[in-house]
């Protein structure tokens, strides 16, 4: 989408992500989505009178390895109390890290060139959950709410990033490029549809050269669909408030997904007074250069990084393989595409077949070798399988694991030699002059015709780019 | 009756058994508890299944643990697992806590009998337990007067022979001071010395739990017992409990103690005379006293009323209804909290939550908690300078003795000003301890402070055993 001539859009993003750990941030109760309601807690996420949070070092730990990716600095830190009532914060305060965060002032270069500076990424906790049974489904106007404590004192990094975006695609790249990062340190699971990574984001327009406009904060926004539309939707609002002589209110807003709009949430005047302070029942933060070093020695590289190494495996990348080099870095399957170049095999077959065959059964991935996938790659790319029977075989070890030559021939996949292949195409060049006569003053497309004639009378075990090479050979 | 220490000799020997020490605790319960209205309940059930076991353990030839035995109440803002914790206050009525504070398993394990909970000012914001939803405790030596708060109830326990030791909490003076308007020993110890978890907080980082006893050396026995690291408390120190009753006898020749002017102006003739008489008394022990001024403990008190009550603010915000204790049911949820906490929290609660609300409000910080925050280290690093000078220091506990009921309860800050003598090491951080000397007015007792630097117990504990002795009561 583009905005009218003259104006810009200015957007910072608020990312909150869920971090993997074994236990809670202030406890020993297990970090499960997906459990029975109210099964994981305990007096201190209760926030039982008495009870005393004690932060949890493995939280530490994945917070610092987000912000060593984000390229911030790590510095002493304190937590703050956030102090507002609803009911499913079990203490009515949220212990976050507010003016000393632990990562601050780091910057995320973009697959594009661009680079969004992050301003702080600091943990908190997250709250419980709330269901309100009838009425509208909000807790105003609802005959009785639930709530699930289970949730509540997981711990979450949120990733402030500077007000350097200036499309909503922009701001989607960010968030994708955010996400692979957070997979990448094994701090996150990035999974949007379980709420793990949940995004805020604040816009405002200006004319081109003036200063930065009035801005709203659009909260929750769930997937990378919601982000872009959502931005793109409050910016054009902004415009378009803005030409009818309107002035831009400072405000939270509420995207509805299914309508397309953002609408007011709350505005600034309503804004309720947190009372930060310090919370008395921790002490400070500060990792030591021994603990900092440990854990920047133990990160994976990063996709940008990985990224590039993939594509200087291709020649000449094409849209749809950069496409695939994606899949690839996000689903972590690179090593099975560097095992084949390492072998001098064709790592651009390799590339699609990791992005489709691998990445469709990704979940039996543990049951397929870098070996076994680069001969299986190694025998397609001879002529010993077609693409087809390559595929299976693909499908067969993710299934069940094993030897792919065992497996070729155990499914009849004989191997059709050079030498039989070339016979058979002589045979069937004499059976069909025309056809063979046209082709050689060059109607490319009979090879289709002729690649045919080899698939019937093998009964499909040929390599279609191996009929080429025999039919160019005779041409 | 006999000392903390002289029950568990005599259960570990057999001469006596924690059954009977318990029958003799609870007789005495039976006899005064309605007319003093110490405990808010008693565990008699779980007490005596408690005394069976260490008497079992006894006859086994098990080492049952420093205080075999021997019956102990506690402030009821301690939870105990299964056993009803209210804070004195409507909003927790009927709440049984499902686990025990780290200073109840601590007494359990070391063979105590946890007899019940005592009465306080409500959340532990008062100084006479005229707070209390349920009733102020009277003063045993008097009861026409208050027996001090907030942790009347368990000073009470103990001057009234209940038990022979009990266990309050310490925020501005909550320990220290009913243990000098009942004539005890009571110890706020070093900040992080002894777990707070389990402990309902009023002030988080002003919050302690410590001991009244009798004796000196029944006080030093119970610390040793509730100190040391604890996992659970992040503001725990990090080492284990210090050696206190070995040293009880060390003496105070050579010690250096400095008597504080500011601890002593504006306290009645008759406190400021005691306290004189202490500083003669350890003179004659060997000590050297010498005269201190610390000008900035007279900022404490303000910077004390700003801080406690901000903490209070946001610790007391989760008595909201939904998950524990009192609800008032109302038409949607916020109105629900709101008539729960307006019909559950007493005055003085809401007051001090309205003060930190306000202290912590955007516009208000800096001038208010902002600048509190700036007395308290102007306090610490007093006291520091002061401990590069002397080993310990002495003044008054509290500015008189025990006074009557009504008396200062029109007037919140004639009431404040009860703890301005005990305020001061609670910012600081540092230990203090309240033990008897002469007595005052209407020959009620007065309490003589003794305050030292970070972890320095022992010392205080040798020096309130000169006093003890040169008093005659030991």
């Amino acid at each position: 989408m583009t905005l009218p001539t003259n104006w810009e859009m200015v957007v910072g993003l608020e990312v909150h992500t869920e971090l993997l750990t074994k236990s809670k941030l202030f406890c020993g109760c297990a970090n499960n989505f997906g459990s029975e309601p109210n099964t994981n807690i305990c007096p201190v996420c209760l926030g039982l009178p008495g009870s005393l949070p004690v932060l949890n070092r493995e939280a530490v730990e994945f917070a610092m390895r987000i912000g060593m990716a984000l390229r911030c600095t790590i510095a002493p830190s304190t937590f703050h109390r956030k102090n507002y009532f609803y009911p499913d914060q079990s203490k009515d305060y949220q212990i976050s890290q507010y003016d000393l965060p632990i990562n601050a002032g780091g910057y995320l270069d973009l697959p594009d060139g661009s680079r969004v500076s992050i301003e702080r990424a600091h943990m908190e906790e997250d709250t419980g959950k709330s269901t309100h049974l009838g009425g509208s489904g909000r807790l105003a106007g609802a005959d009785s709410s639930l709530v699930d404590y289970n949730r509540c004192g997981v711990p979450l990094v949120e990733i402030v990033s500077g007000p350097d975006i200036r499309s909503a695609a922009q701001a989607r790249v960010y968030a994708q490029e955010l996400r692979a990062i957070l997979i990448a340190t094994g701090a996150s699971d990035g999974r949007l549809e379980e709420g793990s990574m949940r995004f805020d984001a604040n816009v405002s327009v200006r004319r081109s050269g003036e200063p930065l406009g009035t801005r709203c904060e659009i909260k929750n926004l769930n997937s990378l669909r919601s982000l872009q539309r959502a931005i793109d939707y409050e910016a054009l609002r902004q415009i378009e408030l803005i030409g009818d002589g309107g002035v831009v209110r400072q405000e939270t807003r509420h995207w509805d997904e299914n309508v397309g709009e953002t609408s007011t949430l709350r505005v600034k005047e309503d804004a309720d007074d947190y009372r930060y302070f310090r919370d008395p029942d921790l002490v400070d933060l500060a990792p030591d250069q021994d603990w900092q070093d440990r854990v920047r020695a133990a990160l994976p590289p990063m996709p940008a990084q990985r990224r590039g190494e993939v594509v200087a495996l291709l020649a000449s990348p094409t849209e749809a393989q950069l496409d695939a080099v994606e899949v690839v870095i996000d689903l972590g399957l690179e090593k099975y595409v560097h095992a084949v170049a390492a072998a001098a095999g064709d790592a651009a077959l390799a590339l699609s077949r990791a992005a489709n065959e691998i990445a469709a059964d990704i979940d039996h991935v543990d049951r397929l070798t870098t070996e076994a996938f680069a001969t299986t790659v190694a025998m397609e790319q001879r002529g010993e399988l077609s693409a087809t029977q390559a595929k299976t075989v693909l499908a067969s070890l993710l299934d069940q694991g094993g030897d792919p030559r065992s497996i070729a021939a155990a499914l009849g996949f004989e191997q059709l030699s050079a030498d039989s292949l070339g016979a058979t195409v002589a045979s069937l060049i004499e059976e069909h002059p025309d056809e063979w006569q046209r082709y050689r003053e060059g109607d490319d497309k009979l090879a289709q015709f002729f690649i045919g004639q080899v698939m019937k009378v093998t009964k499909g075990q040929a390599n279609g780019k191996a009929v080429i090479g025999e039919l160019q050979a005779r041409r | 009756m006999k000392s903390a220490l002289e029950i568990a000799a005599d259960v570990r020997s057999g001469a006596s058994s924690a059954v009977a020490e318990l029958e003799r605790s609870l007789s005495v319960i039976a006899q005064r508890n309605e007319a003093l209205n110490v405990f808010l309940h008693v565990d008699s059930e779980g007490a005596r299944a408690a005394a069976t076991r260490v008497d079992a353990r006894v006859a086994r030839g098990e080492d049952v643990g420093a205080l075999a035995g021997v019956p102990v109440a506690i402030k009821d803002n301690l939870c105990q697992v299964g056993v009803p914790t209210t804070c004195s206050s409507r909003i927790l009525e009927g709440w049984r806590p499902p686990y025990s504070a780290t200073v109840v398993e601590r007494l359990v394990a070391a063979g105590a009998v946890v007899v019940g909970k005592t009465n306080l000012d409500e959340f532990a914001m008062g100084s006479s337990t005229e707070n209390s939803a349920f009733g102020p405790t009277r003063n045993p030596l008097d009861p026409s007067r208050v027996p001090g708060g907030s942790s009347g109830g368990s000073a009470a326990a103990v001057a009234s022979d209940m038990t022979s030791i009990s266990l309050g909490s310490d925020t501005g003076g909550s320990i220290r001071q009913p243990a000098a308007l009942c004539g005890l020993v009571g110890v706020k110890p070093t900040y992080g010395l002894v777990s707070r978890y389990g402990l309902v907080a009023f002030a988080s980082s002003l919050d302690q739990v410590g001991p009244f006893a009798r004796s000196v050396t029944d006080a030093a026995l119970l610390l040793e017992v509730i100190a040391g690291h604890d996992v659970r408390d992040s503001t725990s120190l990090p080492e284990p409990a210090p050696s206190l009753v070995a040293r009880v006898n060390d003496g105070v020749a050579g010690m250096r103690i400095g008597l504080v002017r500011e601890l002593v102006d504006g306290a009645d003739d008759s406190v400021a005379a005691a306290v004189h008489a202490a500083a003669d008394a350890l003179r004659a022990a060997g000590a050297e006293v010498v005269d201190v001024s610390i000008p900035e403990l007279g900022l404490t008190l303000s910077a004390y009323y700003l801080i406690a009550p901000a903490e209070a603010s946001s610790n007391l915000a989760r008595f909201d209804g939904v998950r524990y204790g009192r609800r008032v049911d109302a038409d949607d949820v916020t109105s629900m909290m709101e008539a729960t906490r307006t019909a559950g929290f007493g005055a003085e609660v809401k007051r001090r939550i309205m003060l930190g609300t306000y202290a912590l409000s955007a516009g208000y910080y800096d001038a208010y908690y902002g600048q509190a925050l700036k007395v308290r280290t102007l306090t610490i690093n007093a006291f520091a300078r002061a401990y590069g000078e002397v080993d310990a220091l002495l003044g008054a506990t509290t500015p008189s003795v025990a006074f009557k009921f009504g008396e200062k309860t029109d007037d919140p800050m004639a009431m404040y000003l009860n703890d301005v003598f005990t305020i001061p090491t609670n910012l600081a951080g540092d230990p203090a301890l309240s033990v008897p000397f002469a007595t005052g007015e209407e020959g009620l007792p007065v309490g003589v402070q003794l305050l030292g630097p970070g972890r320095s117990e022992a010392r205080l504990f040798a020096a309130a055993r000169v006093l003890e002795i040169a008093d005659g009561r030991a």
